[in-house]
């Protein structure tokens, strides 16, 4: 072990086991240290990677913190209304249904002001691949009360915690929308650790090949860390998601269609 | 082609489909429906995109979609529908995509009623959501017209890579009178090269409305001005009659023009001396011509389907040079030529009686 640490590095030993995704730009994004966003990104992108999907892919970004994620991937891309990427992806595919359209949503964005157009994408079984994160919080305006916030949370909105008698409780999208009989994957993962952060990414790759083989609406919820907003340090923000998120919102698969199974 | 006698929404649905409509997206709503009703059989018949949305704020942003990527791309609504999709078309203006609306202009405030009005002149030419910008407005006053302008609304659409919308009263959408279709337009082969198809073999394309930094938002809002500027320039359209001698403007749009048109004739008859200015643009307004039109004058008389709403830009356009009245019915209620030329009457009385002029 000594002996290899102090060997002098030749060209030959180097070798690269670690890159920036094509379809990724090499710019720096604006995401606040430790938020969760930029792991999505780059498991969304080493996907479109992975099935050589960059050059017929179209990103639609809602109004969140992931406004600009348009700019950080290197395939065509686009920025919604709040709520309405569905609405917006579904204008996008119908009329070039060999592309790949991806939105990708916050729980606010998603959940609350954009519940009819997720609705309905879904229920149409419209066939784009929506990510889903999902970090309880309105990230982007300064931590406000999402839908998916947990009883008891406190937010600049709700600042003596959430509380359900006044504000109704969570709303787990990946159940109610499994529920539906359009979409064909629903699941939901967790970037709180590697383990789930890989389980993720065989997700994001299972719902992109949905898509590809025109089975229908695909989503990956993927529970998130706003440690900004959410006050604390970024080890503790995915202490938190494991902690009270995942048992709100528990991980699993709301809806494999067979088919999903051969791909 | 010949002539068959058609419906205003039927007519309008077809000649869209075409001009090289290849994507319709729209949500039921009286007095509009038969143009969605027409186009679910005959896209799908075509092989084209037809689909129902969940709600008006839907369809507009499904076109936005469409129309992000490259395509000829259309909703129609009435007024309350028309409402919801302002947040839609304010994304549109600021994402330079060509799109067509079409606003069968119903009685309102509110819910209001299934009848003819033109209350949406202000929502359609000032606030068509948030932000500096106009769309091009088109006010159709008759089926035939309705066809033509409806072709033109995506020529110009494209031309300007602008909000192009079609505003008739529910009375042109829903009467049939004989008209001319157009020919079957193929539907564009080529994608124009900003659109969102896929970064193949080019940098990638972003449709997008967010510029963070006030400098660049204000040097892109000027980008939006030199183009309405350039539209203000070519696109003023009106039609006129018997102006040349007239001591009296009749000005209306839509319907309301089309019976201004028949009080103008029976006042002729009688001798008054009355023209019509009726424009078919209500944005840009023909305020070039009506300008020139105010040298001549003694008054104008605005008559519309709305408590007063054009009647600002006449003001506008004749700059104080003459006296502005009005004429108009609302919520739905349709003026009769009769009542028009009683109101001629008694502006014209007005007029000759301040300018010490025998009746
Ligand atoms: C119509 C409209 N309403 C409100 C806003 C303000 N707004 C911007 S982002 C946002 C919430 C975003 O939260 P979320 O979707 O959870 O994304 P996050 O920032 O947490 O990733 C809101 C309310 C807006 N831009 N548009
Ligand atoms: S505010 Fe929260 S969600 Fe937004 S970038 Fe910062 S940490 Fe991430
Ligand atoms: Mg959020």
């Amino acid at each position: 072990m000594l002996a290899t640490l102090n060997a002098p590095i030749s060209e030959n030993s180097l070798q690269v086991v670690y890159e920036y995704p094509e379809s990724l730009s090499p710019v720096v994004t604006h995401y606040c240290p430790g938020c969760t966003h930029g792991i999505a990104h780059r498991l969304l992108a080493e996907a479109l990677d992975e099935l050589g999907l960059r050059e017929k892919t179209i990103l639609v970004a809602p109004v969140g913190c992931s406004v600009f994620a348009y700019q950080y991937f290197e395939t065509d891309g686009c920025e919604a209304a709040h709520g309405r990427a569905p609405a917006m992806a579904t204008g996008l595919k119908r009329v070039q249904p060999d592309k790949i359209v991806v939105t990708y949503q916050g729980d606010g964005d998603l959940v609350s002001i954009g519940a009819a157009e997720i609705l309905h994408a879904a229920a149409r079984g419209e066939n784009i691949t929506t990510i889903f994160v999902n970090n309880a919080i309105y990230g982007m305006t300064g931590g406000q009360m999402a839908p998916t916030t947990l009883p008891g949370q406190k937010t600049t909105s709700s600042p003596f915690g959430r509380n359900t008698t006044m504000t109704g409780s969570p709303i787990r999208m990946s159940e109610l929308l499994a529920n539906l009989d359009g979409p064909a994957y629903i699941v939901r993962r967790s970037l709180h650790d590697v383990k789930n952060i890989r389980k993720a990414k065989k997700a994001i790759i299972t719902a992109l090949k949905v898509q590809m083989a025109g089975l229908g609406f695909s989503m990956v919820e993927l529970l998130s860390s706003c440690p900004t907003n959410w006050g604390i340090q970024p080890e503790k923000a995915l202490e938190w998601i494991e902690d009270n998120m995942v048992p709100y919102f528990p991980l699993g698969d709301y809806k494999v269609r067979d088919e999903v199974n051969g791909l | 082609m010949a002539k068959e006698l058609l419906k205003g929404n039927v007519a309008i649905a077809e000649a869209a489909l075409r001009a090289g409509l290849e994507a319709y997206f729209g949500y039921p709503i009286t007095p509009q429906t038969e143009l969605l009703e027409h186009l679910s059989r005959r896209m799908i018949q075509l092989n084209r995109v037809f689909l129902q949305a969940e709600s008006e704020v839907a369809s507009i942003n499904m076109v936005y979609g469409a129309a992000s990527a490259g395509v000829r791309t259309m909703t129609s609504s009435s007024s309350p529908g028309i409402s919801l999709m302002q947040e839609g078309f304010s994304y549109i203006a600021a994402s330079d995509v060509p799109c067509v609306v079409v606003d069968i202009m119903r009685g309102g405030p509110g819910l209001g009623n299934i009848q003819p009005s033109q209350g949406d002149y202000f929502q359609v030419t000032r606030s068509a959501g948030h932000g500096d910008y106009h769309p091009i407005v088109l006010a159709p006053a008759s089926v035939q017209e309705a066809i033509d302008f409806t072709v033109l609304a995506f020529d110009l659409a494209d031309k300007y890579r602008h909000l192009v919308m079609v505003a008739a009263d529910g009375q042109i959408g829903q009467m049939m009178e004989p008209a001319e279709l157009p020919p079957m337009r193929p539907i564009r082969a080529e994608r124009p090269e900003w659109a969102l198809t896929g970064a193949k073999d080019r940098e990638k394309n972003i449709i997008t409305s967010l510029f963070m930094q006030p400098e660049e938002e204000e040097a892109f809002n000027q980008q939006i001005q030199a183009r309405l500027k350039v539209i203000k320039k070519n696109e003023q359209r009106w039609y006129e009659y018997l102006t040349e001698d007239a001591d009296l403007l009749v000005i209306g749009f839509g319907t309301a023009g089309r019976i201004a048109y028949s009080a103008v004739e029976a006042a002729r008859e009688k001798g008054l001396k009355v023209g019509l200015l009726r424009p078919q643009t209500l944005w840009p307004f023909p305020e070039d011509r009506l300008s020139e039109l105010a040298d001549q004058i003694r008054g104008c008389l605005v008559v519309e389907m709305n408590a007063g709403q054009m009647i600002d830009d006449v003001r506008l356009a004749v700059s104080g040079q003459v006296p502005v009245s009005f004429y108009g019915r609302m919520g739905g209620m349709i003026p009769m030529p009769d009542d028009i030329l009683t109101a001629i009457e008694e502006t014209l009385t007005r007029l000759y009686s301040a300018a010490g002029l025998p009746i």
